[in-house]
């Protein structure tokens, strides 16, 4: 298949994709869909600490999290992966070794990506080298908007031939692209330059992950797939909080690409604090009743 | 990856070999039924005739059944000649009475009461709506009952300002108005027809479908709980043959009437030569004309909106698509699967896209028109959905390989069936949306403003979507051309239609 022109848009309604949300938003989940749904939003998190002050201690206690989410329920799935920098990659594979739970780690100087490609490329061979099994990397959004989309190109996929067999992320910060069009074309490069994940966001920038960019980015994987039988993963992050955004994120999953995208090879969700709404939930649904937040690890 | 869930064991693999996705399995929504408990049904509803419940004279009466279970859930009476005469000489009474002259503002204020009642018991509307006409809930709680309320606030607001609505003019009611009213959204073409008539001081008596009666008579309760004068709203039940008695009544002054065309005609005719004003909003065929630039996601997004809203059950519904030839693979494709995810079923389950054909007799004349598309070689295409035993289902249904001679693509299904066509140039894509007798309503999907206007401005159609479908506002005119009617509802033209303009 030869490479798209880049410079052509794929059209994007912006107010058909956000009626479109709204619709999906009245679906209503109840009973036992509503505890599986958690369960799969649970199996699918990558539990993530991006702070300047993070440190072994803490990432440790992430990992811990990580496999046993909540102590007195040892039935719930674990969560898809941890997602930590670069220098915290080694004792994050240590602390969840044996589990089959991922370590990802960020790169490609996260999170502005404002350094030359070849320390981008020499971040990411680091974090590889200390075991990461996913590399979620940014883009150079500066170079995206000044239209230079061949360069966007190439730099993806030479971070993608330095992750070797680690799966590649490719955040978008689809904050910064501002139109859902910007969002449709960065993700069309990102999946033709060899990303095996799109994710919206790294957090660090307001807004992070929406749900019409999402949907945006789903479509845009639905494409690709008609196109090549290629399945390409979804990740949105940041801002998603409660569980009720989880289960609504779910539902776009769901009708926009069906079955084979609901399992965390396929989507995850980066997130720090959404693990511990969904286990109340996951608690209230069995017990009846909300327990307090102060029974639930902040880790 | 090695962490398991319940997600791990089931392959990937689709439900059909027409759609590359699969959206039936590993994760399906349990039933969220809206209760029903707090609404209630008597056995039995009387006419509301002079502000009171009445039997009908004849003492018949007929059952209404919920399309969705085929139970009997309540009977209504049969008005005959004597019973329309008692309503049109109420309406009378009352117009002569204090109606047409009482002062505007005070007829602003009961339209307003009756809105803001209609927002107070809009959950009781809703679900009474979906179980006598088996529409989804989620279009009767979000579109049905909110705009009904909305046009008798926005006519309410008319009441005092008529004055100002027509230069020059001064607007006079016109006096009785027989209004009859479809079975496609009971409470909301009532309000089309009640708000505006009332706002300019008419009186009315009106006939809702016989298969949709329910929230029309629950009105009636809600008008007298209001206040508003004996007579000025009056409530007859009953077939075809009691439309022709109040369409044929000597002293009613304007017909208003919602429905098929072949009705449209024998009303039309049986005015001819009578000083009655007349409306009419009759069927329709619109054409979704889509251009390979269009935003194709959102455009198929558009399409099932313009045909599966309401079951297909919309004379404005979208039933003809055309494609540009480049886009036709990809777009009916996407349709295809967008049509797996529809949830069809109980009306009431807030998940429901789509719910019970209205009645028996639709239900066999949709039945008999996909038939006909086989015999006219369509190929047939069914989204895999299960749906109930019991009650009138269809599933979503695409025609493709159909022709512009086939009566598929000419005649009103009224059903969730849409016909597929191709165009290679605007010019012929303007051809063929206006080759059909109707002209209420088309949508032209393109991402280019220029070409919106210039494909618009060719369909000779009452309304064009540009970009979306089916989307209704209280302050914008709607009605046809050609034989999709006579007249406009809605807006300042809505009102043009019960006044008499003195210079």
């Amino acid at each position: 298949m030869s490479t798209s022109d880049f410079s052509v848009s794929t059209p994007i309604d912006q107010v058909s994709v956000e009626e479109r949300v709204a619709r999906l938003n009245k679906r209503s989940i109840k009973k036992e869909s509503k505890v599986q749904a958690l369960k799969l939003a649970l199996s699918m998190m990558d539990l993530t600490t991006l702070e300047g002050k993070d440190s072994e201690g803490k990432v440790v206690q992430l990992c811990q999290k990580a496999k046993l989410p909540y102590a007195p329920m040892p039935d719930l799935p674990k969560v898809a992966a941890v997602c930590v920098y670069p220098t915290m990659v080694r004792t994050a594979k240590k602390h969840v070794k044996g589990s089959g739970i991922q370590v990802a780690s960020v790169a490609t100087a996260f999170p502005s990506g404002m350094a030359p490609l070849s320390v981008r490329i020499d971040d990411t061979k680091f974090a590889v080298d200390e075991g990461a099994d996913e590399v979620d990397m940014v883009i150079s959004r500066g170079a995206f908007l000044s239209g230079e989309y061949n360069l966007v190109f190439d730099e993806i996929a030479a971070i993608k031939e330095a992750c070797g067999k680690a799966h590649l992320k490719v955040i978008l910060e689809t904050g910064e692209l501002h139109t859902y069009e910007n969002v449709r074309k960065a993700s069309d490069i990102a999946m033709e330059a060899g990303g095996d994940f799109i994710k919206t966001s790294t957090g660090k920038i307001s807004p992070a992950a929406t749900q019409p960019v999402t949907l945006v980015m789903l479509e845009a994987i639905r494409d690709y797939y008609y196109r090549t039988g290629k399945m390409i993963g979804m990740k949105p992050a940041g801002g998603i909080r409660t569980a009720k955004q989880a289960l609504q994120y779910l539902v776009l999953v769901k009708e926009t690409l069906g079955a084979a995208w609901l399992n965390n090879e396929y989507f995850r969700f980066g997130a720090s604090s959404l693990a511990n709404d969904v286990l109340m939930q996951i608690v209230k649904q069995q017990t009846g009743q909300y327990q307090s937040a102060d029974y639930f690890s902040v880790d | 990856m090695s962490n398991t869930t319940e997600t791990k064991e089931t392959p990937y693999k689709p439900t059909s070999p027409n759609s590359k996705l699969d959206f039936a399995s590993i994760w399906e929504y349990a039933p969220a039924p809206e209760s029903n408990d707090h609404v209630e049904i008597a056995e039995r509803y009387e006419l509301f005739i002079d502000g009171k419940f009445v039997k009908p004279s004849k003492g018949r009466y007929f059952k209404s059944t919920n399309p969705a279970t085929k139970e009997e859930i309540t009977e209504f009476a049969e008005a005959t000649q004597a019973d329309v005469d008692k309503a049109v000489k109420s309406a009378r009474k009352a117009f002569n009475g204090e109606w047409s002259t009482l002062a505007p503002k005070t007829r602003g204020k009961y339209l307003y009461r009756i809105a803001r009642m209609l927002q107070e018991r809009a959950r009781e509307f809703a679900v009474l709506e979906s179980m006598d006409g088996g529409k989804p809930i989620r279009e009767s709680r979000d579109v049905d009952v909110p705009l009904a309320a909305a046009h008798f606030f926005y006519y309410a607001g008319w009441a005092d300002k008529l004055d100002y609505a027509f230069p020059g003019k001064k607007p006079e009611p016109i006096g009785v108005c027989g209004q009859i009213i479809p079975w496609n959204f009971p409470l909301l073409m009532l309000a089309w027809k009640i708000a505006p008539a009332l706002a300019c001081g008419n009186t009315v008596v009106l006939k809702p479908a016989e298969t949709t009666s329910l929230t029309a008579l629950k009105f009636a309760e809600l008008v007298k709980d209001a206040g508003v004068p004996a007579g000025v709203v009056n409530i007859v039940t009953g077939a075809g043959q009691t439309g022709a008695e109040i369409v044929n009544h000597k002293d009613i002054d304007k017909v208003a009437f919602t429905g098929s065309t072949g009705v449209g005609k024998l009303i039309q005719k049986s005015l001819a030569g009578t000083d009655k004003k007349f409306t009419l909003e009759l069927g329709g065929k619109g054409a979704l004309i889509v251009f390979e630039d269009a935003p194709i996601d959102q455009a198929v997004e558009g399409i099932i909106n313009a045909i599966f809203f309401n079951q297909g059950h919309v004379c404005c519904a979208g039933s003809r698509l055309l494609v540009q030839e480049g886009v036709v693979d990809l777009v009916v494709q996407k349709l295809k699967d967008r049509m797996e995810t529809l949830i069809v079923g109980d009306p009431l389950d807030k998940n429901t896209d789509i719910g019970a054909i209205n009645s028996g007799q639709q239900f066999d004349t949709i039945n008999s028109f996909l038939e006909i598309g086989v015999e006219e070689g369509a190929d047939v295409y069914q989204s895999k959905c299960s749906i109930p035993e019991n009650g009138y289902f269809i599933r979503p249904t695409l025609l493709t390989n159909v022709a512009q001679s086939n009566r598929v693509v000419q005649e009103e299904i009224f059903g969730p069936v849409l016909t597929v066509q191709t165009f290679r140039t605007a010019d012929e894509a303007i051809d063929k949306a206006n080759n059909t007798p109707y002209g209420l309503a088309g949508g032209v999907w393109t991402d280019k403003g220029s070409k919106i206007f210039k494909v618009g401005a060719g369909l000779r159609s009452g309304v064009v979507w540009a970009n979306t479908y089916n989307k209704f506002d209280p302050t914008s005119p709607f009605g046809g051309y050609k034989e999709s009617g006579v007249g406009r509802e809605g807006g300042l033209h809505g009102l043009a239609a019960y006044v008499n303009l003195k210079k």
